[in-house]
């Protein structure tokens, strides 16, 4: 059988593994960008329970494998709380690309001169006018690419989920090649579906990009 | 009475109180003894030049009086104010103490606009509209009121310090610091940034600026301040000073600074 039979007939079922697998990027994105920002701030705070939490949060994240954060969190909640495999994904998801938004935050903030936020305290601005009316503006501006990597990161990531019997992309080409023994055609296929979906967002970032990053003269 | 070297000469009558009081001021980084005792007032109206070799304290003098450092010991009074550190004093304080920087500090995403009329909108709380036209009118006197659109990157270095300087005026402070507002700048640059200056100290602003410009000193400054390993080693009226300095430290930093 060809692969482009392949590609018409896997197509119904791939389309609704599809549906999953961006709702579990975007969902998770979403979150973990509240969680990064939250993270970042404690790890900047001037308390130091606070730094520890975070910096014990980033070890943890960082130290061990997606897929184990996400049996943890998988098997540990069910144990807990009636939660599906899909919410357990996006928890898991979320907390794993939390960290590392955590890390880009601050180094956005970090990238920005400490003149700039003496200045903005100068003419009397709080701490927190200053984060927010001088620091956080050109912090994103020099963080756009490394966020928009991040969510690409992201949307591969998700076929972890599969792991988990979520029927996302990943999960249906396995099933797909279980059934018809040819792992490879459904594999790579599914492939060209993952290729597709960072192709479009990477060309929707640089739109962003080239919108935000540059200074107006 | 204090010390014939330190005795401020040419200042403000005795009975009015100081703008700016700093008494036995001391700060340090680590071991490192920055400020060691400096007694400084500041006059209404004053134009004040602080000189000294690097490293001798300067601009963490200037920094100790809006609060960017805080002192170790010591007591800064600000219009009849003491310098508290939490942050509401903090706050408040600023708003009466412009300050203009080596390297600008504009905020490079807003306009030239923006960055003079940000603060008296979002710290003063004044009417953004009044602030406008006020601010049209500061950056008119800087003669940039062509350049309110523009971003600060895209203005030479003369432009940009002078943007900042209009900036730090629009909160209408009491007294400007500035730290070596032309050391940054090409040489062709330096003489608009000091005729700002200039037209300011004419205008009865109270400044204190440190400054490597011998010939500002000469002509703007009421009183020099020669500082040396974190104390004041001499003061008075700049030709005193400049021509005639007692001390080993102000004849030895003036040689230096003569020889280049
Ligand atoms: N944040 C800081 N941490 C540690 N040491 C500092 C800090 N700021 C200043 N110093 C030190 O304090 C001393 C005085 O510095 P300061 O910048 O006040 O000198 P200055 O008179 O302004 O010199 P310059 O002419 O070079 O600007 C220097 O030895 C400097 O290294
Ligand atoms: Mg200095």
């Amino acid at each position: 059988m060809s692969v482009l039979d392949g590609i018409s007939r896997s197509l119904p079922l791939m389309l609704e593994g599809l549906k999953i697998t961006l709702s579990l990027a975007a969902l998770a994105v979403v979150f973990a960008l509240a969680v990064g920002l939250v993270v970042a701030w404690m790890r900047m705070s001037r308390f130091a329970a606070l730094r520890w939490l975070a910096q014990g949060y980033l070890a943890l994240i960082r130290g061990t494998p997606l897929v184990a954060q996400l049996f943890v969190i998988y098997y540990g909640l069910v144990t807990v709380v009636d939660i599906s495999s899909f919410w357990s994904a996006v928890i898991g998801l979320t907390v794993h690309t939390g960290a590392y938004m955590a890390e880009i935050f601050r180094s956005g903030v970090q990238s920005v001169p400490k003149g700039q936020t003496e200045s903005a305290r100068s003419v009397g601005m709080s701490r927190t006018q200053a984060l927010r009316i001088v620091v956080a503006p050109q912090a994103f501006r020099s963080i756009l690419p490394s966020l928009g990597n991040q969510f690409i990161i992201a949307v591969k990531d998700t076929a972890v989920a599969s792991f988990i019997t979520v029927p996302d992309l990943f999960m249906q080409a396995q099933k797909l090649a279980a059934a018809t023994y040819e792992p490879l055609t459904y594999y790579l296929i599914s492939a060209v579906y993952y290729l597709a979906v960072v192709m479009l967002l990477t060309a929707l970032l640089r739109r962003l990009e080239r919108r935000h990053t540059r200074y107006a003269i | 009475m204090p010390h014939p070297d330190t005795a401020p000469q040419d200042t403000a009558p005795q009975d009015v109180p100081p703008l700016v009081r700093m008494r036995d001021i001391r700060k340090s980084f680590g071991a490192h003894t920055v400020l060691d005792g400096v007694d400084l007032d500041i006059g209404t109206g004053e134009v004040v030049v602080l000189i000294g070799a690097s490293g001798a304290g300067k601009s963490t003098l200037l920094r100790c009086v809006n609060g960017l450092e805080r002192i170790d010991s010591g007591e800064i009074v600000i219009d009849g104010r003491e310098l508290r550190y939490d942050e509401k004093s903090l706050n408040l304080m600023r708003r009466r103490v412009g300050m203009v920087f080596q390297h600008f500090n504009l905020w490079p995403h807003k306009s030239v606009l923006d960055n003079v009329t940000t603060a008296p909108v979002k710290v003063a709380g004044r009417d953004p509209r009044q602030v406008r036209d006020v601010a049209l009118e500061l950056l008119d006197q800087v003669g940039l009121k062509r350049f309110a659109d523009r971003y600060p990157m895209s203005l030479s270095g003369g432009q940009q310090q002078r943007v900042a300087i209009a900036r730090a005026l629009a909160m209408r402070p009491k007294v400007m610091l500035f730290d070596e507002p032309t050391s940054a700048l090409d040489p062709e640059l330096v003489g608009e940034v000091l005729a700002v200056m200039r037209d300011l100290a004419d205008s009865g602003m109270t400044m204190v600026a440190v400054t490597h410009e011998m010939r500002f000193a000469r002509s703007v400054a009421d009183r020099v301040v020669l500082m040396a390993d974190g104390k004041i080693a001499e003061q008075g009226p700049p030709t005193a000073v400049l021509d005639n300095p007692r001390s080993e430290r102000g004849r030895a930093f003036l040689r230096q600074v003569e020889s280049v």
